[in-house]
């Protein structure tokens, strides 16, 4: 495979809270079209590399490039950026006094200044590829869980970013729910968008990923393509947390 | 029964003063509820801001608005200070002061509710698809605090309003005060003039309170379906 070209690029990305280090010297390339998924232990960073990613947390040292371009420098505007880094959050954060739609066109209305008139057909177009176009005019609490995260990715792709950041969006939904959040998101992987994903859902993510990495305690343990990943572990860490997902029966218990 | 009523109610000035009577209420009642939302909007802000000593000071307020007679403040700024100082405050103005520091205390607590009862990842959400925290403040907090807000309000101000016959006693002449006039001048050949005067004052009190009240709940359902 021809090397495609780099849309995110983390250099040694550093953060704390106060004495507490989250992420400890983190280093990463996002190529187009690539479908990263991160996964490891709670507290292990992976979320807040995610918010360092679009500026929601700020970073103590290290460097990312969006597009080749540095966006940690002291003068970055950030409402710029953030245009072109979607995200989606793992609780439900659509705007409660806004249908659907409205929703969905704050952003591009509001922040690129796009015609109400221009950004409808693609919000319909969204709209009914995940399969809610008859839901435009409705508010956020007459919908379910899994309709109003189909409703945020929809937001999010509306602003046309280059790369979407996915935090544990299906994690706090019915597990009923979780399939239709996750199939939109394979196809939007399948369509060649660059995504960055953190996930509990390990079935999906050997399904929907280019590369995997395995973070521990701030730092980037293991870094593979999803069949070696899952299949191959290299690091003990890796495994044991692999373990917690496997219910092989109760002898296996005992073994871990 | 029907002389009666008419003479409580018609006879010589008495309707005209009855009049001028419930306009002075209202006009108290309007200028401090005015002046409440206008000073206790900031104050609300301030008090869910995060400067300690701010919460602190408005939460002391508060507590001590709330806990002290509105008669009790009427009496102090106008009988003692008075009496005790140069500062002599026409009755009016601390009608108007009082019924506005009451109602700046309760209108910043309602503020602070509403503002603080926001989730923060409605902020976050909206930096995320990069607005700025101008936009954020005034598309998606203010909008969603002034549906809380609402209700509180309206809750407030119908309070205020059926509080200001108290201004009676710091020798306004208020509907309540004009009623009670009537009542003494009439009640002497009529024992019925009170029944009818007051009753009137009831229907008027009631008059003005109830449509905002339903407002409230029209409101409330409006938001509700939002």
């Amino acid at each position: 495979m021809p090397e495609s070209q780099m849309v995110l690029e983390i250099r040694n990305l550093v953060k704390s809270y106060g004495e507490r280090l989250i992420l400890n010297g983190i280093s990463l390339d996002i190529h187009e079209a690539e479908v990263l998924v991160v996964i490891g232990p709670s507290g292990c960073g992976k979320s807040t590399l995610l918010r360092c990613l679009n500026g929601l947390e700020p970073i103590n040292s290290g460097d990312i490039y969006l597009d080749g371009g540095l966006i940690t420098g002291p003068d970055t505007d950030w409402c710029e950026i953030r245009q072109k880094i979607g995200m989606v959050f793992q609780s439900y954060e659509l705007f409660p006094h806004l249908t659907v739609i409205d929703n969905i066109l704050l952003g591009p209305t509001k922040v690129q200044k796009r015609k109400r008139a221009d950004v409808i057909p693609e919000a319909n177009n969204w709209l009914e590829r995940v399969g809610l176009l008859d839901r435009a005019d409705a508010y956020p609490r007459q919908l379910s869980g899994g309709q109003k995260q189909r409703v945020a990715i929809v937001r999010a792709l509306t602003m046309q970013p280059k790369v979407m950041l996915f935090d544990e969006v299906t994690a706090s939904l019915d597990p009923e729910m979780v399939r239709e959040v996750l199939d939109v998101m394979l196809e939007l992987a399948t369509q060649g968008l660059t995504m960055v994903i953190v996930t509990h859902e390990m079935g999906f993510a050997r399904a929907v990923a280019d590369k995997v990495i395995f973070m521990d305690k701030g730092v980037i343990v293991e870094s593979a393509g999803p069949e070696e990943f899952f299949d191959h572990p290299q690091s003990e860490r890796a495994k044991r947390f692999l373990n917690i997902f496997e219910f092989t029966g109760i002898h296996r218990v005992a073994a871990g | 029964m029907l002389d009666s009523v008419h003479n409580a109610l018609f006879a010589g000035e008495n309707f005209r003063r009855l009049m001028e009577g419930l306009g002075l209420t209202l006009w108290i009642s309007f200028l401090s509820v005015v002046l409440s939302i206008a000073l206790g909007i900031p104050a609300g802000l301030l008090m869910s801001s995060k400067n300690k000593f701010l919460r602190g000071f408005f939460r002391l307020y508060l507590e001590f608005i709330r806990v002290m007679p509105i008669l009790v403040l009427l009496f102090f700024f106008y009988y003692t200070l008075s009496r005790y100082s140069a500062i002599n405050l026409s009755p009016f103005f601390v009608s108007v002061m009082v019924f506005t520091m009451w109602g700046v205390a309760e209108m910043a607590d309602l503020v602070r509710a509403a503002v603080t009862s926001i989730p923060a990842h409605q902020r976050e959400s909206g930096r995320a698809l990069g607005l700025s925290e101008l936009q954020i403040n005034f598309l998606i907090i203010l909008p969603q605090a002034i549906r809380r807000l609402l209700p509180g309000v309206i809750n407030l101000t119908t309070r205020m309003i059926k509080t200001t016959p108290f201004v009676f006693f710091i020798n306004m002449v208020d509907l309540f005060k004009v009623g009670q006039q009537i009542v003494e001048v009439s009640g002497m050949r009529d024992r019925m003039a009170s029944v009818w005067v007051y009753g009137f004052i009831f229907i008027l009190f009631f008059v003005i309170c109830y449509p905002i009240s339903l407002f409230s709940r029209y409101l409330e359902n409006k938001y509700q379906s939002a």
